[in-house]
């Protein structure tokens, strides 16, 4: 019996790959659910696809969800930061395909784990760094200096918010990671206890209808955070584009 | 073979296989390979397609209500030109009505004048009948009664009196 509920995260290697440069191609347990992720994403929106003037249940489904995600990117950061949609698209549909693909028992969950949410979240960290000098050339680096404070005030501000900005991928990835780390582990707490308490005997078996009741509980919030973690890790992503587009409103 | 690959690193790691670091290198590799064939697929080929559909659908609104108001505005136009050329026929109509009784009234009128003026000179022309019957009867009446004298004397004498007696005493 699996009694370690830390047995769920580990990384398998189904078959050894080259190492190319700092790359490992391994193709591990993670990839593929990574792999699946990405196939569900590009089959679900494959199918909505369908181009028909009136749309049906499908289509409306996949045109909710493109005018979801656009209608976020244009009011959390405006509408010439359109070029981003296809990215904050992808974000959010890894996300949360990878988190509800997680929510499957015997599945693997890519975002538990975080060396995954990190490199998320570095993507979207170096997206706002380098288009924002793309953009603006040196002047970017103005969104660390706050407009409009007294001289005096930038030997504490800046430092500040150089730290705040640097923290950011961390609160992403940390945020995304601890989530899905922490409502897997609980779950599989409350499953090993339910078995435990039947192991025991009849009058502790009765007993496990307490942990049944908390595991029906916990999986029905675990669908909640996939959802909304997911909406998080985008919704940031277009608030941190915004450094991109508006350095002089910061 | 998995568990004589990973344990050292599990074990550095205190029990938490997220913490593993000989597994990043490929767990980042192979989410660069999946995230970005996800996102090259959604990029360029999906998502287009999407908006265009949506984008398509917008302009086919916009269109039809372009088309509705437009047919709409036509609409009140003809109702406002019905309305014009209904009360154009009201009014055309009224004043025919009034023309007509006007010139019937005028008919009626001349009728009654000429009837009248009829009437007025027949009855002079028989007051002169009535006068001229008039005045005949009383010149018979002379006659008449040198007559009927004649007569009565003729009973009384036996004798006519001749004209000239009769004009004498009747001072005809």
């Amino acid at each position: 019996m699996a009694s370690n509920p830390m047995d769920q995260f580990k990384v398998e290697p189904i078959f050894q790959g080259p190492k190319i440069g700092p790359f490992d191609l391994t193709f591990t347990n993670a990839s593929l659910w990574m792999v699946i992720t990405a196939a569900a994403v590009i089959l679900f929106m494959g199918m909505t696809m369908r181009g028909k003037l009136i749309p049906g249940r499908l289509q409306s489904m996949g045109e909710l969800s493109y005018e979801f995600i656009a209608d976020m990117l244009k009011e959390t950061t405006g509408p010439e930061a359109v070029k981003w949609f296809p990215y904050v698209f992808t974000i959010f549909f890894f996300i949360l395909f990878a988190n509800l693909i997680g929510m499957n028992p015997y599945a693997f969950t890519t975002t538990s784990h975080i060396a995954v949410t990190a490199a998320l979240a570095v993507f979207t960290i170096l997206a706002v760094i380098v288009a924002g000098i793309w953009k603006n050339g040196l002047k970017w680096f103005k969104i660390f200096a706050p407009a409009g404070l007294p001289i005096i005030m930038y030997p504490i501000i800046i430092p500040i918010e150089i730290i705040s900005f640097l923290s950011r991928p961390v609160t992403l990835a940390v945020r995304l990671f601890a989530n899905m780390t922490a409502g897997h582990v609980m779950l599989k707490l409350f499953a090993i206890f339910i078995a435990y308490l039947v192991g025991k005997g009849a009058v502790t078996g009765v007993a496990a209808i307490v942990p049944i009741l908390g595991t029906v509980g916990i999986v029905a919030l675990e669908f909640l955070v996939a959802a909304l973690q997911a909406f998080v890790f985008a919704i940031l992503t277009c608030v941190y584009l915004n450094d991109v587009y508006h350095v002089d409103h910061h | 073979m998995a568990e004589e690959k990973l344990p050292a690193g599990e074990a550095a790691a205190g029990g938490m296989p997220q913490f593993d670091f000989s597994t990043f290198a490929s767990q980042i590799t192979w989410l660069i390979i999946t995230f970005g064939i996800l996102y090259f697929i959604l990029a360029t080929m999906i998502l287009p397609k999407i908006g265009n559909t949506i984008s398509n659908r917008h302009n086919r609104i916009a269109d039809d209500l372009d088309t509705a108001s437009r047919m709409q505005r036509e609409a009140e136009e003809a109702e406002v030109a019905y309305e014009r050329v209904l009360a154009d026929a009201k009014a055309k109509a009224h004043n025919v009505a009034e023309s007509t009784r006007a010139s019937i009234n005028e008919e009626i009128e001349r009728e009654i004048t000429a009837a009248d003026a009829e009437a007025a000179a027949q009855a002079l022309k028989s007051e002169a009948k009535i006068a001229d019957v008039r005045r005949e009867a009383l010149s018979n009446i002379d006659a008449i009664a040198r007559d009927a004298a004649s007569d009565i004397v003729k009973k009384f004498i036996g004798k006519a009196p001749t004209a000239a007696q009769l004009k004498k005493i009747l001072g005809g």
